[in-house]
């Protein structure tokens, strides 16, 4: 428990460091500020494909900082350090989940209150915006740092990673969009649920990956 | 707890290749063990083997105390002054500030304690590892090359800190091409496997 709290607050405190907040934050109203002048200043259309848009844009808010999750710790030993202090690979994999989503996950459900302005998202739609986000972020967390764990030996691993990364982040799209449109009860609960499994899954691939670095 | 080693018939594989076999050996408190032999023979294999962080094909590694390995790699965030880049392993281990204060006095480091480590010289980058090793309090000392890059006051530094340690009862393996001063050590020679 001692291992797990002062490896998710060094990760943390990397994070803040290095402008890990403000990086998916500024990308993701950069993406809400561009849409409208994409698809034009129609405030209906803009409502009804809003949702969506951000739902993309938080995806690959989250996919901005997986270079940074586990390949600087593998060059620099940190992780060879935690294997011979005799630390489970799978808890270092659960507290790098839990630090990259305390980084990116509730500063996007906070940006994601200016972006709903700029897109004409009504009050409804604005909180199953933030509900689907705050199932769904947690889910996009594990992904990354199992991704990040598979990439992190490879040159030129952060490309590779996006490639890997999005396609198995659809269901979370798809749910995630779908919890805001009409019958948004069922997708939010497809949603958590992708997410749970994505959350529960992702130690144990992501130490796994941990542990094939070494050889 | 005395510290104590032993390993039996240890073999390794890596990469398909047997790099050495039928390696065997015991060390108890204060015992030292100086590995020797040409680049490639599979030194800094065997110190991670014996640290757990390589599967073992054949053979026993038993280890009785805490492990602590310095290989080339310092494993300290660049960004952070010194003092508490060593503070975060200091904490893991529970020796605090401390640790880290006695770590930094032992290797002449005190006056770098608020120097970030990616302003540190190779030299003292070396020195930084080598306290992170003292500041974790561990009984066995695993050291891969620990004399590279430093001069001949700091490799006195080192070696009196080995000697230190082995008299307060730790133990201490060393990959090492230069003598680094441990008196009564076994030697073990690494062969190139025909």
């Amino acid at each position: 428990m001692k291992a797990f709290l002062s490896i998710l607050t060094r990760d943390l405190r990397l994070s803040l460091g290095s402008g890990g907040i403000g990086l998916p934050v500024v990308f993701f109203l950069l993406v809400a500020t561009l849409y409208p002048f994409a698809v034009g200043p129609d405030g209906d259309l803009l409502a009804k494909t809003g949702g969506g848009v951000l739902w993309v844009a938080a995806l690959l808010a989250a996919l901005l900082p997986v270079d940074r999750l586990i390949a600087p710790d593998a060059e620099s030993g940190v992780l060879d350090q935690y294997g011979v202090r005799g630390i489970g690979e799978e808890i270092v994999a659960l507290a790098k989940i839990t630090a990259h989503w305390l980084g990116f996950g509730p500063a996007l459900m906070i940006a994601a209150l200016p972006a709903a302005a700029l897109l004409h998202l009504d009050g409804k739609t604005l909180a199953a915006l933030e509900i689907g986000l705050l199932a769904g972020t947690p889910g996009l967390a594990a992904l990354g740092v199992m991704v990040a764990s598979l990439t992190a030996g490879l040159r030129r691993g952060g490309a590779l990673a996006g490639l890997l990364m999005l396609p198995l982040a659809v269901p979370l799209i798809i749910f995630g969009a779908g919890s805001i449109g009409e019958f948004g009860g069922g997708a939010l609960r497809f949603l958590a649920a992708s997410s749970l499994f994505l959350v529960a899954v992702g130690p144990f691939a992501a130490g796994a990956g941990i542990r094939a670095l070494r050889e | 707890m005395t510290a104590r080693l032993a390993v039996e018939n240890l073999a390794c594989v890596r990469g398909g290749r047997m790099l050495f076999k039928g390696i065997s050996f015991a060390l108890g408190a204060g015992d030292a063990l100086l590995l020797t032999g040409p680049n490639g023979v599979g030194k800094s294999s065997l110190l991670r083997a014996l640290a757990g962080l390589l599967p073992v094909y054949a053979g026993s590694v038993a280890a009785q105390g805490r492990i602590a390995l310095a290989d080339e790699s310092p494993a300290l965030d660049p960004r952070l002054p010194l003092a508490r880049a060593l503070g975060f392993w200091a904490g893991l281990d529970g020796t605090g500030d401390a640790g880290v204060a006695a770590a930094l006095e032992a290797f002449n480091l005190a006056p770098l304690g608020d120097v970030p480590v990616r302003m540190l010289s190779t030299g003292q980058r070396r020195r930084a590892t080598l306290a992170r090793i003292h500041a974790s309090a561990a009984d066995i000392w695993l050291l891969d090359e620990p004399g590279n890059g430093l001069d001949t006051a700091s490799l006195g530094l080192l070696e009196a800190a080995i000697a230190a340690h082995r008299a307060q009862g730790g133990l201490v393996i060393a990959a090492s091409h230069q003598p680094l001063g441990l008196e009564g050590a076994t030697a073990l020679a690494l062969e190139a496997a025909p």
